[in-house]
């Protein structure tokens, strides 16, 4: 059990259904689609089966000073874009020499991705290739790393207590949220600026996937394309975006005032150990990570009444995480599933699903799975469809899985 | 460019360059002024600023030259002399 009371304070995220966590929110809410048939030429120009994207909602070119914003590759944007909004939601100013609102050295930041920067990575490589060395950007390499995001987020913050990046493909945020929690539990920091951010749309990852055949090709109908859960389902639509949460020690946010949304009473982290893209057929690592997070949390499966599910809208995926949900957990459990609307935002996706995870509980709504027309025989769960449903959560999981056979699972509980 | 610029014109493109990379205002991109102290360039931003002026004007920036061009005087009267 957790021997620190770490309580999250501040929602930051933008999405490809809004570009700050109340817009993102209320259209999840609401039932509205994130997903849009991609018009970039290259889609047309190398004939990629899948035509479509969950890009964002809201451009950050439109909302960074522009000297900010061509200094940050895409990925390192929309994590400050959406750190920006946690900080200030936690009620802190942006620190100055006359005043730091958090005790730097007390302050940490944990914002993990999947890629990190592959489009500055590949445009530099072009541009070296057609104008040579003299036109390569000598931001390149602040650009490209995958630990951009969360460094630019740390110097904004005046973070010294350590910035730390993880990488654990469509896992990176949950993952990021998890190591944060544990940083305050060591004692490393009093409050950390945790999540994830995925900005990697472009055509060699788009034809990458391609050519794994894990997305959606129903290039007719975005708007039904990503339909986690449903019968005709047919795989993910690949998305961006970020989200980024304030946790921070109880008594810490206590002691200011701080509106807090739920606690994160424990994680569970594990590994398949058993193939690079496939889930474990049995779904071991799964079951591990919620039994794990329920036991670190001192509670029983039965006090955890919803899981928010990682669930891509893959064939074999949403099935595996099903039964594993039910092994772990029970029948009991209601689920749903954001990507249906929001698509999937690889590093980002589980730092956003934890924010609509937390916003459930503090609301006591849980948002629907979109375009679930015809529930799964095998799902044997019961899944949100139609309208929202209200509901008092005491404890709720957020699931989040990634490439590499990571799984993680972070219990937030009412506070 | 077909005529040598005048140092006045040296100093706009720079100005406008400055701008472009690091968001000064042209008006604040004055010969007295010091890139880093003054602008808050970093190191960074320089190297564009550098390889945008030998576009612009015709010349060669080494990087020993660079290190010496501390104000924006100093850059324009490098620019006067090797255009």
């Amino acid at each position: 059990m957790s021997n620190v009371d770490v309580v999250v304070t501040g929602l930051g995220a933008t999405t490809p259904l809004g570009g700050d966590v109340s817009s993102t929110w209320d259209a999840l809410l609401a039932g509205n689609n994130g997903v849009r048939v991609n018009t970039a030429p290259w889609v047309e120009r190398f004939d990629l089966p899948a035509k479509l994207a969950a890009t964002l909602a809201v451009e950050p070119t439109a909302v960074l000073p522009r000297v900010q914003a061509r200094r940050l590759d895409r990925c390192e944007q929309i994590a400050v874009i959406a750190a920006r909004e946690a900080w200030a939601d936690a009620g802190f100013a942006i620190p100055t020499d006359e005043h730091e609102p958090v005790d730097p050295d007390r302050l940490a930041i944990s914002i993990g991705t999947g890629i990190g920067g592959p489009v500055t990575l590949l445009d530099q490589d072009d541009i070296l290739e057609e104008h040579g060395l003299r036109k390569v950007s000598p931001l390149t390499v602040p650009m490209l790393m995958p630990n951009g995001p969360a460094a630019h987020v740390g110097i904004e913050l005046r973070a010294r207590a350590g910035v730390h990046t993880v990488a654990s493909a469509c896992a990176s945020g949950a993952e990021g949220i998890a190591n944060a929690w544990q940083m305050i539990q060591n004692g490393r920091a009093d409050v950390v600026v945790a999540g994830g951010a995925e900005a990697c749309i472009h055509p060699i990852t788009v034809a990458g996937f391609c050519q794994s055949r894990t997305l959606s090709t129903r290039n007719d109908a975005p708007e039904r394309a990503s339909r986690p859960f449903d019968v005709d389902r047919d795989g993910f639509v690949l998305g961006e975006g970020a989200g980024v949460v304030v946790l921070e020690r109880a008594d810490h946010a206590a002691a200011r005032g701080a509106r807090v949304y739920a606690k994160v009473s424990g994680y569970g982290m594990t590994s398949d150990a058993h193939h690079i893209t496939g889930n474990h057929p049995e779904g071991i690592g799964q079951i591990a990570a919620m039994t794990n997070a329920v036991r670190m949390a001192g509670l029983t499966p039965g006090d955890i009444a919803h899981v928010n599910a990682h669930a891509t809208s893959t064939v074999v995926g949403d099935i595996g995480e099903a039964a594993a949900i039910r092994k772990a957990l029970g029948e009991h459990v209601v689920v749903t599933a954001p990507k249906a609307s929001i698509g999937h935002l690889v590093g980002g996706a589980g730092a956003v699903e934890s924010i609509v995870t937390l916003l459930s509980i503090y609301y006591g709504t849980i948002p629907a799975t979109r375009n679930l027309e015809n529930l799964d025989p095998k799902v044997g769960l019961d899944v949100v469809t139609g309208q929202p449903r209200k509901v008092e959560l005491a404890a709720a999981i957020n699931n989040s899985f990634g490439f590499g056979g990571h799984n993680v699972a972070v219990l937030f509980t009412a506070a | 460019m077909s005529e040598k610029p005048s140092d006045a014109q040296i100093l706009d493109g720079l100005a406008e360059i400055v701008e472009e990379v690091a968001g000064v205002a042209t008006d604040d991109v004055t010969a007295d002024k010091s890139f880093v102290d003054d602008l808050d360039i970093d190191s960074l931003s320089m190297v564009e600023i550098a390889v945008q002026a030998e576009d612009r004007f015709g010349v060669k920036i080494p990087d020993d030259e660079l290190a010496n061009l501390k104000t924006v005087g100093d850059a324009v009267n490098y620019v006067s002399k090797h255009v």
